[in-house]
């Protein structure tokens, strides 16, 4: 039976405790909104870059001098996955699910044959990935201490993983990363980057008679083709991980939002809990103390 | 199709700055200065740094700096993939050295026998910087 004592400073340190999560809700919340408008006013950039390559990569993918950005190595052994978390935690269950999910990737893909090479960005998917795929590390990027996610934070990265397909350290990239569908859900996704993902997202190739009568115009381009899809190919990648990391910072504060909300819930009840406990272990010690006294009055 | 409009459209990564339907568009392609009308052949171009003019109504109505990028031109529109895009009346003269500066250490930082598309990149940083203090200077 805890004491009197015990029960009032377990009430003040749970009161603490939902003081802070309070406040972190607060400030996850105004986080969110920043990081919202972030992501949605990079959507512009990322859907025409994709339309622009669209027509660009379908006419040049099939010859066989086709950049290594835009169609791989041509083989299909070894996979690079770049999996994309929070620096921090304290935000539910948003950075076991994208290690959850890599984890069954690596799996899915090993189980194929293939070799399974990890680049993680973010520190928390590094330490929940090493427990058991410590020796898949190629490296880890992790960005505390930045407030915002900046576009020169992706091309860095973006140019690490060209260097690495350069050297041909790996035949196929893809992204993990928790895309951000709204402030409570959050759905981790696997995004493929190398072979870019070309022919996937537009239906009609450039070319083929446009039925509908829509831009199927053949492109003139200056200074030529290939040099500008040179220079368009590693600009498409930071893009990409541009976008995973600001949907990612976005669902973080979206994700950590909801769990301070939810902490701050179960903290009030908590209370309310040990505080009808005080209550009534008073009560106790009250009628204990009144029944000592009576009986001792009745004894003399 | 003279005096006709089309839609100009300005995007960086970080955001979209301008999407208006605008007589002609004067934009830096890596070949020289490139006026675009209304029913321009579709093309795609590669940009160096330099200053998009934007005429409305008879007149010059956006001055933007541009430090890069794409354009994809299409008989009805137009639309600019900039890596980084400022409208020349924010430019600062102060940043624009700074970052000369940096592009020329870069630059002389480059070791002989580097790769020559390296060199090239660098060269066209440095470009993109001497435009961006030109343009903070004449605004």
């Amino acid at each position: 039976m805890p004491s009197l004592k015990d029960l009032r400073s377990r009430i003040n340190s749970v009161k603490s405790t939902r003081k802070i999560t309070q406040a972190m809700k607060m400030v996850a919340a105004a986080k969110l909104r920043r990081a919202q408008a972030q992501a949605e006013a990079a959507r512009p950039y990322a859907e025409r870059m994709q339309r622009m390559l669209a027509s660009l990569g379908a006419a040049v993918a099939s010859s066989p001098s086709a950049p290594r950005l835009l169609v791989g190595t041509r083989r299909d052994r070894v996979h690079l996955l770049v999996v994309v978390t929070a620096d921090r935690g304290l935000a539910g269950p948003f950075n076991s699910n994208v290690g959850r999910f890599a984890r069954a990737r690596i799996r899915a893909l090993e189980a194929e044959g293939k070799q399974v090479k990890l680049l993680t960005v973010g520190r928390k998917g590094a330490t929940y990935l090493k427990r058991e795929f410590a020796n898949r590390f190629v490296g880890e990027i992790t960005m505390l201490g930045k407030k915002t996610v900046a576009f020169s934070d992706a091309e860095e990265i973006a140019g690490r993983i060209a260097a690495m397909l350069e050297e041909e350290a790996f035949d196929a990239c893809s992204l993990i990363y928790n895309r951000f569908r709204s402030v409570v859900s959050q759905v981790p996704t696997e995004q493929r980057l190398i072979p870019a993902a070309v022919e996937e997202e537009q239906a009609p190739r450039t070319g083929a008679p446009g039925a509908d009568g829509g831009p199927q115009a053949l492109y003139e381009y200056e200074p030529t083709e290939a040099e500008i899809l040179n220079q368009l190919l590693p600009r498409n990648l930071a893009v990409q991980v541009y976008r995973a990391l600001l949907e990612s910072a976005a669902g973080f504060y979206g994700s950590q939002m909801t769990a301070m909300d939810n902490a701050t819930r179960n903290a009030g009840e908590m209370i309310d809990r040990l505080t009808l406990n005080y209550n009534r272990t008073r009560q106790a010690n009250i009628t204990k103390e009144l029944i000592e006294i009576i009986s001792g009055a009745e004894a003399v | 199709m003279a005096g006709g409009t089309f839609r100009f459209e300005l995007v960086s990564p970080a955001r979209l700055l301008l999407s208006r339907d605008v007589e002609m568009a004067v934009i830096p392609s890596a070949e020289g200065e490139m006026g675009v009308l209304a029913g321009h052949a579709p093309m795609i171009v590669a940009l160096r740094g330099g200053v998009i003019r934007v005429r409305e109504n008879g007149q010059e109505t956006e001055r933007l700096f541009v430090a890069g990028g794409f354009a994809e031109v299409t008989p009805a529109r137009c639309t600019v993939l900039a890596d980084e895009a400022t409208p020349v009346a924010t430019l600062s003269r102060s940043a624009a050295e700074e970052r000369l500066r940096e592009a020329e250490a870069a630059l002389a930082a480059l070791p002989a026998d580097a790769a020559p598309e390296r060199r090239d990149a660098a060269m066209a940083r440095l470009l993109s910087a001497r435009a961006m203090r030109e343009a903070a200077e004449a605004a």
